[in-house]
């Protein structure tokens, strides 16, 4: 674990998950939890959990995006909050 | 004091957890958007799964593939104190498939709703179903 990457990473976790919530455009918030999945998995490479990483990037990031952005388009992109 | 502080300082990932649960908690109680409410409970599943794995890492070790295993000159003793520890990680491979399983469901039965009333908002469906 290197310590710098590590923190720098975790905070960039955080930013794409408050962005993620905070943003008023659902197929933004679908895109920002998608690189929130991407951070998250470069956090479990760096703590040495290879298999949870690849697992990560391709179903949490890629499968997880597509279904959100599936879902926006057949409903609609409109947020109050 | 100090070693107070570099022993919070040093488990930087359990808070990062919790920071990460807070805003997961966040988004499922308090927006009124069904997404918003989904994507906080992916939030909350991913923090979980970071604690598992943070749980299993040693500072200095290696991944868990142990070195000279194809050499059949001798016998080397595997140390299991030299290597990071597999087992949350294939909990947690399981944990990450039935994420993004309920996140097809969820999503599902929100596109159901909003065929039903016409609208993603909680009050805008309550509305609804009021005047029906």
């Amino acid at each position: 674990m290197i310590w710098p990457v590590d923190l720098i990473i975790m905070v960039l976790v955080m930013i794409c998950g408050i962005g993620a919530i905070m943003v008023r455009d659902l197929l933004g918030a679908g895109i920002l939890f998608g690189a929130y999945s991407f951070m998250m998995c470069l956090l479990w490479a760096i703590m040495g959990a290879v298999d949870v990483a690849f697992t990560e990037a391709s179903v949490g990031a890629g499968v997880s995006t597509v279904f959100l952005v599936a879902a926006v388009f057949r409903t609609s992109r409109r947020t109050k909050d | 004091m100090e070693s107070l502080l570099a022993n919070f300082l040093a488990k930087y990932n359990y808070w990062a957890y919790i920071g990460l649960v807070m805003i997961g908690m966040y988004a499922m109680i308090a927006k009124r958007n069904l997404v918003k409410k989904i994507i906080g409970m992916n939030i909350v599943q991913t923090a979980v799964i970071l604690f598992y794995v943070s749980i299993a890492a040693k500072k200095g070790k290696t991944i868990p593939i142990i070195a000279h295993g194809h050499e059949d000159t001798g016998h080397h003793a595997v140390q299991a104190l030299d290597y990071i520890s597999p087992l949350p990680h294939v909990l947690m491979l399981t944990a990450i498939v039935v994420s993004v399983a309920t996140l097809g469901v969820a999503l599902a039965l929100a596109i159901k709703v909003y065929r039903q009333y016409g609208t993603l908002e909680e009050d805008e469906i309550a509305m609804r179903i009021e005047e029906q």
